[in-house]
Order: structure tokens, then sequence, then C-alpha cells
């Protein structure tokens, strides 16, 4: 199936959730919006001739710049772009899906955006999404047990967002 | 809460609990992080109910060291020394996952002669990790001297590498574009001189372990994961293998990797039909091990340590048919071209992933490391539920995790 046809296959099933795609890049990606995730996950996985069944992993890319002389170079907006990189076992194939969300939720400093689990899809994804939710920041909505994995519980903030700012101190241990 | 022996008949139909009369509360024991079976800082929450785990909470994180950070503000070169200290046991297999696919993004292909000593360092060095692998294994089961069996041939192998590259443990070698220097001379002859001291050496392993009555008895019919169970938590390696998925990277993976294997003759370790590749010549499957549980697990990785013998040997061979110098790698400031991309290696535990985003400059503007073993690490809470605490450090042992990948 050529990429051509594989969307537009995506398209007539979801139609508005399908929101962008690419096959020219190096790794052919589509995008979904937040609300279409699961569905779309689910359509991947369980369609005979595509059978996503492994979910590689789930990865956030803060697009944030804080210089703001580069900020003005870069070409995109401050947003959170969440991947999805999965894995078709019986057919050797590999898909890219990508969500977009804002930095913050209702550009709120502090309020962390929503996105819906599809750790219901693979459970891969619980583990991964409780890693995102711990060093990006983004709340996975219907998670069973979204607690940090890799920082302390007690741990503030989101280190792989670009405008982190390591603590002074943790529980009297000095960090800077 | 003291509760009635009556009320629970699932336990008193358990044939592993001998004294089901006895009364039982329910506990919750504390493994970790200090214990010797978690493989280094894993700590495990146990809820216990006499002998029977109804729960397992992993703890994990203690060696948390921020390394995808750390890659948003070095250069790509200068992360390869932080993908050793991932997987620190088979660091050359780390290097190569980094390597490969900032040279996935830069379209670069490495030379014949950087491919096949590629492969032959990888796969040395998966022998080395499998035998830690087993040793440790054999420790968690509470047989102490297969450890210092396997310890004994990884010394030499890491002997091999220490001249190599001038380290034991973190190699820092295969980089982006090929390898920071070639082998020096004499090396091949030394390298096949273990390999046959080696090979003889794998049968003492089997009668020490695979065939050991005892071992037999504690890791057979434990901790059996379906075929179905591993593929949804995204387990990998002799993980995923030992479940009986027919899913080796080295020949299903992408072509950029793939193609470093083109030319080796190999099959995938993985049981078909009630047989594993070339098992006549190994010892047979016990009648009490099902696919899926911890013997089927070790069994892989045994297979595959002769199986990577045999590809070190293709390996040397091609390598010394290669009589140009070996290039030299791309420079420390070399920028990457703006893109990104995703590329997954079979590292001796399993699939190691690299997420690289970059915009242009020499320093990644995302690097992200996905751990095999934080996936097959996942797969131990279920796995582990109903178990009997003493096969705890089985299961978990079987699932041969390194903490420094898990954390990162």
């Amino acid at each position: 199936m050529s990429g051509q046809e594989f969307l537009d296959r995506l398209k007539k099933q979801f139609g508005e959730g399908l929101t962008d795609a690419n096959f020219e890049a190096i790794d052919p990606w589509i995008e979904t919006s937040p609300d279409a995730l699961v569905k779309v996950c689910t359509y991947l996985r369980d369609e005979s001739d595509l059978r996503f069944n492994y979910l590689n992993c789930i990865t956030a890319v803060d697009y944030f710049q804080p210089d703001e002389k580069k900020a003005a170079k870069t070409g995109w907006d401050p947003h959170l772009e969440l991947v999805y990189h999965m894995w078709s076992i019986p057919h050797k194939t590999s898909l890219v899906l990508k969500v977009m969300l804002p930095r913050w939720k209702g550009d709120q400093l502090g309020e962390i955006p929503e996105v819906p689990t599809v750790s219901g899809v693979w459970s891969t994804a619980d583990w991964h999404e409780r890693e995102v939710y711990d060093l990006s920041g983004v709340r996975f909505t219907g998670h069973p047990n979204l607690r940090r994995i890799l920082c302390p519980e007690d741990w503030e903030g989101y280190p792989l967002r670009k405008d982190y700012e390591m603590p002074l101190e943790y529980h009297g241990i000095r960090c800077k | 809460m003291a509760s009635n022996v009556d009320d629970r008949p699932a336990l008193k139909d358990d044939q592993r609990i001998i004294e089901f009369d006895v009364r039982t509360d329910e506990m919750l024991v504390n493994m970790g992080p200090q214990h010797p079976s978690t493989h280094g800082v894993l700590r495990l929450v146990l809820r216990t109910d006499g002998e029977v785990v109804s729960e397992v909470t992993p703890h994990i994180g203690y060696l948390h060291r921020s390394a995808e950070k750390i890659g948003e503000n070095l250069s790509h070169r200068q992360w390869i020394p932080y993908t050793d200290r991932m997987d620190y046991l088979a660091a050359m297999n780390m290097n190569l996952g980094w390597a490969m696919t900032v040279e996935k993004l830069m379209k670069l292909q490495v030379s014949e002669k950087a491919r096949h000593l590629r492969v032959l360092i990888c796969e040395l060095n998966r022998i080395a990790s499998h035998l830690v692998g087993m040793g440790a294994y054999g420790l968690d089961l509470g047989s102490f001297s297969p450890f210092l069996y396997a310890f004994r041939e990884r010394e030499k192998i890491l002997d091999l590498f220490e001249e190599a590259c001038g380290a034991r443990l973190t190699y820092s070698y295969l980089t982006v574009g090929g390898a920071t220097h070639d082998l020096p001379q004499g090396w091949l002859k030394k390298c096949e001189d273990f390999l046959d001291q080696f090979f003889p050496i794998i049968a003492e392993y089997h009668t020490l372990l695979t065939t050991n009555a005892i071992f037999v008895r504690r890791a057979a019919n434990i901790g059996v994961m379906s075929a179905d169970m591993a593929i949804d938590f995204g387990t990998s390696g002799p993980v995923l293998r030992g479940s009986g998925v027919d899913h080796d990277l080295r020949r299903d993976g992408e072509e950029f990797y793939t193609q470093m294997y083109d030319g080796y003759a190999f099959e995938v370790i993985v049981e078909k039909d009630g047989h594993y590749p070339k098992d006549h010549e190994y010892p047979a499957v016990p009648k009490s091990a099902v696919l899926g549980d911890c013997w089927h697990r070790f069994y892989v990785r045994m297979l595959e340590v002769i199986q990577s013998i045999d590809l070190v040997r293709q390996a040397i061979d091609f390598y010394s048919a290669c009589d140009e110098p070996l290039e030299e790698p791309v420079k420390l400031t070399t920028k990457i071209p703006k893109g990104e991309t995703y590329l997954e290696t079979e590292a001796p535990r399993g699939q190691m992933g690299f997420y690289l985003v970059s915009d242009g400059s020499s320093t990644p503007w995302r690097a992200r490391a996905r751990s095999s073993c934080f996936c097959n690490l996942s797969v131990a809470a279920d796995l582990c539920r109903g178990c009997l605490l003493a096969d705890i450090p089985a299961v978990v042992g079987s699932l041969d995790i390194v903490m420094g990948e898990i954390d990162r």
C-alpha cells in the first residue's frame, strides 16, 4: 500500500481527526488530533493489513527556544510534540504518529496539557506515559497510575522542558 | 486483618502451599534497592500473603542521571560516552545504536571495513553480556560457581576490548562514521584463539546450569509469559524470543540496520514447531519447561552465545578481506542536518532505540533513548502476580535487566 492510499484510507475513516501527514520524511509520519488519538491507535493495531501491534516508544519534544533572538529564526510557534513510534511484527513496517499539544493548557503557566492515554491499546504505553509525564509534563487522562517514574515523587517541574530550571536544593542537597 | 482459611478456597487448592491451614496476614515486603538479586538499584514492593505474592510494584529511578537532558547540551559524538553508561554490560552495542541513528539522519554510509568491524565488536560484546546474564542468573538461583566460570571467560573478552580501545567497560569505541581507530596488529589472531578456546567451554555451562536438575526445577514453568503478552508490553530481545515470537531486528529491522548484516548467515534463535535451530547439538528442552518461562529465556541467551561465536568468525573473515585503512570518524563539530529520525538496533538485552531531533546544529535538539530493559521490566508486575516469594528473584533475574539502562 502506498503512502497516499494509506492516507486516503485513514482520512476516510477519521476525517478531521487526521490533521497532517508526511510520507516524504525519513520516517514517514501521520498527525492526529488529541481527541482522535485512541481511535486511530486502536484502528492501526487491529486492522488485519496494518497490525501495528508493537509500540516502541513514546517521546515528547519541547519546541521552545528560551533565547528570544534565536526564537525569531526558528520558524515554529512554541509547542509540545508527542511522538509515538510503532512497529508491525507481522508486516515488518514502522509508523510514526504525532500529536501536537500546547506547552501549557489554556496558556496558563504551570497547567500541563492533557491527552488521552493509549495504555489500553498497548501496555507498553503505561510506563512510557509515566516517563513523559515525569520528564516533559503531559497529563495522560485515563491513565491507571500516573505517577512520576524516574524522578522522586515530590520533584517539582519537568526537566526535559527547555525552560526548566534546576532547583537550588532538594531536601538539603545542593543541586547547583 | 486475620482471615478465615475457609474463606480462601483458591489458596487451599494451591498445591504449592503445604501448610494451608496456617493463618497468614497480608504483609508488605520491601525488596531492594540494595538487594543482591535485584541487579542493581531496583526496588520492589511485594504484597505477600504467606508465601504467595499477590502484587509487585517496581520502583525505579535510583540511577537516573538525566542522560537525555545532557544529550541536548553536547554534540552528537560527545554523547557517546553517556550511551556507554546506559547498558554498561554491552556498551559497544549502545555506542552503535546512537552512532547509527546519527548516521541515518546524516545519510552516511560507513565503509565495508567499518561495517564488519562493527559486527565483530558488537557480537563479541553480546557474548560478554550474555555471560554476565547467565552467571548472574545462576547467582539469583543460589548457585555461585557458574558466575565465576562466566566471569573467567568474560575477562578474556574484556582484555580483547582493552587492547582494542583502552577501556574495559565503557568503551566509546564505535562512533559516528565508524570507529575511533582500527584494531591493533595481531588482535584478530588473539580473538580467534579465544573463540577456539571458548567454544568447548559452553558444554560446561550447560552441565552447570542448563541441564542441572535444581536449576531446571527453579526456572522451568516459572513466570510464564505468552507471546501476546510479550508483544503487548513491548518486550524485546531474548525475553520476546523466549516467548516464541520470531522477531530479531538483525533480520527484521529497518533496512539501515539490517544491511549491516548483509552477507552474514544466521538464524533467529526462537522455538519453531517445538525446536530451536540446531538444538540437536545442545541439551534438550526439559519436559517440565513451558514456552515463555524463565528456562526458555535463559536457553535463548545460551544459544545466542553460540550463534554470536559463529557471527564473530564470519566477521573476522570479512574484515580481514578488507585491505583499505579504516576511515576517520566524523568530526565532533560536524553539523547534523535538520530533521528527525528514530532507529532501533538489536542489543543483547533487546531493542535499543534512539530518537534524534536536530535543528541543524551539531547539538541534538532532542536525544531520546528507548531502553529495552525499561519495557522488559514493566512486565514484571504482571509476571510476578501469584508467584511464590522465592520465585521473584528467578522471574526478575530471567528478564536480565541493567538498571543503568532503565534509569538512564
